[in-house]
């Protein structure tokens, strides 16, 4: 095979500089190609429009609870009685896996919010209709591994290791919110 | 070529017990390639790149496409408006389809004017008619998906085709629809096929290859190489100019992306799929026009003009049949050439007929977008007889009578001739 021609020493640092700049540039230009492919995959303009749930709170009784749908997630919405919530407040830090107080886990007290998915692995926990189990603390069960949460939806028993999550959400006015 | 040793004491580990770095080696570094392959020996790389393209921007486009009937269109639209760069993608797959056509025409044309499909590359070219074949099968299933006007009545028309197969016409046709006309079933099938066909042509590609690398390129000079001095590493000589030809691509291909997307397209297609209602004027994508030209170009009165044929066979048979015809008849091009020389430099007769055959399928892409009647017939017929009549009458005779200049010693010489080596010979 024909050789290549002897290099004669000077332009090797040229040569270099040409070469590691092709191969950056092109390393750069690849990086970039591959974003729009990447980003394809994320939630989509259709997906993110429909982000966001407004509930109106109005027909809600007191003691009554609720599911809606955000994100395709079912979010608890409780009415709770005044007895609920001082038993929500009654609770020492202490007895709790994860600690937290009820007032930072509420808008307004009488209003609670949850994502429904148990912490542990997934389920949808118990309680929100009339007839099933609360568990031992009167708030949620979950039927799968059996997880108890109180009425602020926080751990008490079980294999759960956090409490029920919180989504972002909002008053838009005294009777509706926007979750999301 | 010896076996390399290599440092690296992993690369050594691995190459010891699967010998991947050697085969890279040999197939993409220092695999010999002859010194004065020119720019038209691009394009195969560049299909190949294409390939890959096509892959990839097909597998994000099948994960929001919906093949169903009633949702197909719509769900093209949501990748246009809504995914994140879903235009971007589609408008890539949509132009790399026709960047890919216009790759293998210059590679299949290419291997035409200088002869690259004689002995011992026979396979090699029959090889690439398979791949060209599985591509346009993979084009048209591919177009059908968007559900647009011209998606359906394509897909209606083409389908129709095997009723023309005796006997079994109308069970094939109804198999191939999986219903009574071009509904869902069909959509569905078409969708699995378009998934599965780019991978066939990918272990194709690789046949190819071997093929390929068993015999090594051939070159503009069409002798063969005689020994060192004639060849020169393909890294980095050759991978160097397989990527500047790859950048100049990327500019067209990206120009009509991001410009002129929908230059290629018919925008029929924007038209959701109407079974009750044919577009007025239907044509299929342009690579393949030169097809739909020799298919309508057979006469109604065909049989009784030449009168030996079976009189069973009716026109639309007999075009069905050219058509096909005109593909499979360049599975035997290596032998329909009798001429020994390969390249059109040393051809002088060939290197004419070479570029009227060119010109005639460039007429016959133009007639296939014109209606079929009048002047535009009579061109189309004319243009469809010569197809035929060179590659099945002239070609053979050609090779016999034409008289050849005469060949260069070597490749090494021919290059070199008139430059500083040029006294040494051979």
């Amino acid at each position: 095979m024909a050789t290549t021609a002897p290099d004669t020493g000077d332009d090797g640092t040229r040569r270099d500089f040409i070469f590691v700049a092709a191969i950056s540039a092109t390393a750069v230009g690849a990086g970039l190609a591959v974003w729009p492919f990447v980003n394809s995959m994320n939630p989509s303009k259709d997906v993110l429009a429909q982000a966001t749930t407004e509930v109106d709170l109005s027909p809600i009784e007191e003691g009554q609870r609720i599911t809606v749908l955000w994100r395709k997630k079912p979010v608890f919405v409780d009415h709770r009685a005044p007895e609920k919530i001082a038993e929500a407040n009654g609770t020492a830090l202490s007895d709790l896996k994860d600690p937290q107080t009820d007032a930072d886990r509420v808008l307004r007290p009488e209003w609670l919010v949850l994502i429904g998915i148990c912490t542990h692995l997934g389920c949808i926990p118990q309680g929100q209709r009339v007839g099933e189990r609360l568990g031992d603390f009167g708030g949620w069960f979950c039927p799968c591994h059996g997880s108890h949460y109180d009425t602020s939806g926080r751990i008490r028993k079980g294999p759960a290791p956090k409490n029920l999550a919180i989504p972002p959400y909002k008053f838009i006015d005294d009777t509706n919110i926007l979750i999301g | 070529m010896s076996t390399p040793t290599w440092k690296n004491p992993i690369v050594q580990w691995v190459d010891h017990r699967l010998p991947i770095v050697t085969f890279l080696d040999h197939a993409i570094v220092k695999y010999p390639t002859p010194r004065n392959l020119n720019y038209w020996w691009n394009f195969g790389s560049l299909a190949g790149v294409i390939l890959v393209v096509m892959i990839g921007t097909g597998i994000m486009l099948a994960m929001n496409y919906v093949p169903h009937t009633s949702m197909a269109f719509d769900s093209v639209e949501r990748i246009m408006r809504d995914i994140n760069y879903g235009w971007l993608i589609r408008y890539l797959h949509v132009n790399g389809g026709s960047m890919f056509f216009i790759c293998v025409y210059i590679h299949i044309f290419r291997g035409m004017y200088y002869g690259s499909y004689k002995e011992p590359r026979e396979l090699l070219w029959i090889i690439g008619i398979f791949i060209f074949l599985a591509m346009m099968a993979t084009a048209f299933l591919g177009y059908v998906l968007p559900w647009g006007q011209m998606s359906f009545w394509g897909a209606t028309v083409i389908t129709n085709l095997f009723s023309v197969v005796p006997f079994f016409g109308e069970a094939i046709v109804q198999w191939l629809w999986g219903g009574f006309s071009v509904d869902n079933p069909t959509l569905n099938k078409f969708f699995s096929f378009h998934y599965l066909l780019p991978f066939i042509i990918f272990a194709l590609v690789f046949i190819h290859l071997w093929a390929l690398h068993t015999h090594k390129s051939s070159n503009p000079l069409g002798i063969e190489v005689q020994g060192d001095e004639d060849e020169i590493p393909f890294h980095p000589y050759y991978t160097a100019k397989d990527a500047y030809g790859f950048g100049v691509f990327l500019i067209v291909f990206l120009g009509f992306t991001f410009f002129a997307p929908n230059f290629f397209g018919e925008p029929d297609n924007y038209i959701e799929a109407n079974p009750l209602v044919t577009p007025t004027h239907i044509v299929p994508e342009w690579y393949f026009l030169p097809f739909y030209a020799i298919l309508r170009a057979v006469p109604d009165n065909f049989v009784d003009i030449w009168g030996i044929l079976p009189v069973i066979i009716p026109a639309k048979t007999a075009g069905v049949i050219a058509m096909f015809a005109s593909i499979l008849v360049l599975l035997v091009l290596p032998w329909l050439d009798t001429s020994k020389v390969r390249s059109a430099k040393f051809r002088p007769t060939y290197f004419w007929l070479f570029w009227l055959f060119f010109i005639d399928t460039i007429i016959l892409g133009y007639i296939g977008a014109k209606p079929a009647e009048g002047t535009f017939l009579l061109i189309g017929r004319l243009a469809t007889a010569y197809y035929f009549l060179h590659l099945v009458i002239f070609m053979p005779l050609v090779g016999k009578y034409e008289k050849t200049k005469p060949l260069p010693d070597s490749i090494s010489a021919a290059v070199t001739a008139g430059g500083p080596d040029a006294k040494e010979g051979s």
